[in-house]
């Protein structure tokens, strides 16, 4: 059991279980989305901003962005925990994986914040 | 034939270097590669590698041929170098090496050691032996012919980067076949010894062990098995 303090769930099958499911999540938000466009092809920014306006759009679009970014945090620890070791960068690894991390989780934020405002915001 | 070999000594040598040696082979015969080096040898005794059984079931001398990892002893010239090609010989991808084609196994042995490659079953022993029905015997086909060459674990990318906390296909494979015996009754220990992100979860499923290992057996779907063990164990 190697244990680790930075993943998602502190266990490997909720990480890996967690990326499944927000993949499916993005791929039918996708589809929806693809669907929109193919269904209204001279649709206008009016038509396209009305589309989020309903809650049932607007819930979909939030647990979309919560899948988004589950995911990719699943996705960028998996890349740091990789590539980022001891292996290859030495003594420094720990300082370089952790810095790599904490600027994802910021990002991972922001993005997370900013489409709470863009979503339910005025 | 031209062979070039992966030659370096830690104590003396600064970086590895290929040299390249010319054998004469014997006509009409599609030698081994074991065999190749063997003539290798011959003509410079210092080339170092590891050899026991010669019919791929110690696993002693696995190297990577020409870019693919496998048994010297059982691997045909004819399979590994094109016609006219030269046979490139270097050891297993991925761990340090003791001299040319010898490899240290240690984080290897140490990451099987981790799966408690032996039975467990708190009952009493009954007199004799622990019976098993033929079915459920079945259920080690493809699992316990595992020979520890590490041709596959050596060839996984996921291996390379966390040799130290990825198990790797050789070892997950040996953990299945455990999980799958009916006579082991410590599921939940070795399940629970698995749950991390690294010891199973690091498996990509890109089957590059399925893809050199010589006995032909399949560590990806083992893998498989024992994601869906910890899956119907955790939900």
């Amino acid at each position: 059991m190697v244990t680790s303090v930075t993943n998602l769930g502190r266990s490997g099958l909720y990480d890996w279980l967690v990326q499944r499911l927000s993949a499916v999540i993005l791929a039918a938000y996708s589809l929806c989305i693809l669907a929109s466009f193919v269904l209204n092809p001279d649709m206008d920014y009016e038509q396209w901003s009305s589309i989020f306006e309903s809650n049932v759009m607007r819930i979909f679009s939030m647990i979309t962005l919560f899948a988004l970014c589950a995911h990719a945090w699943i996705g960028m620890w998996t890349i740091s925990t990789d590539y980022l070791t001891t292996l290859q960068l030495g003594k420094r690894a720990t300082f370089f994986r952790l810095l790599f991390q904490a600027s994802c989780a910021l990002l991972i934020c922001v993005y997370l914040l900013w489409g709470i405002q863009i979503f339910w915001g005025n | 034939m031209l062979v070039s070999i992966y030659r370096y000594n830690p104590d003396t040598d600064e970086k590895p270097v290929m040299r390249d040696i010319e054998i004469e082979l014997p006509e009409g015969k599609d030698l081994m590669v074991l065999d190749v080096l063997e003539l290798a040898k011959q003509q410079d005794p210092t080339v170092v590698y590891r050899r026991s059984c010669r019919e791929g079931v110690c696993g002693s001398d696995g190297m990577n041929i020409n870019g693919t990892n496998g048994l010297a002893c059982i691997t045909p010239i004819s399979q590994a170098v094109k016609p006219g090609g030269k046979l490139v010989l270097r050891p297993l991808p991925g761990l340090p090496v003791i001299r040319d084609l010898v490899v240290d196994m240690s984080i290897f042995y140490k990451q099987f050691e981790k799966v408690k490659p032996y039975l467990i079953n708190d009952s009493a022993p009954p007199a004799i032996e622990r019976l098993q029905s033929p079915e459920d015997r079945e259920k080690l086909d493809g699992l316990y012919e595992c020979i520890l060459c590490a041709c596959c674990s050596t060839n996984c990318p996921s291996f390379w980067w966390n040799p130290d906390k990825f198990i790797g296909p050789a070892g997950l494979l040996q953990a299945y076949r455990f999980l799958a015996d009916t006579r082991d009754t410590a599921d939940n220990e070795r399940l629970s010894g698995l749950d991390d992100p690294f010891s199973v979860f690091r498996c990509r499923g890109i089957m590059n062990c399925v893809a050199v290992c010589p006995k032909g057996l399949n560590p990806t779907r083992a893998i498989g098995h024992i994601r869906s063990m910890l899956l119907q164990q955790g939900i």
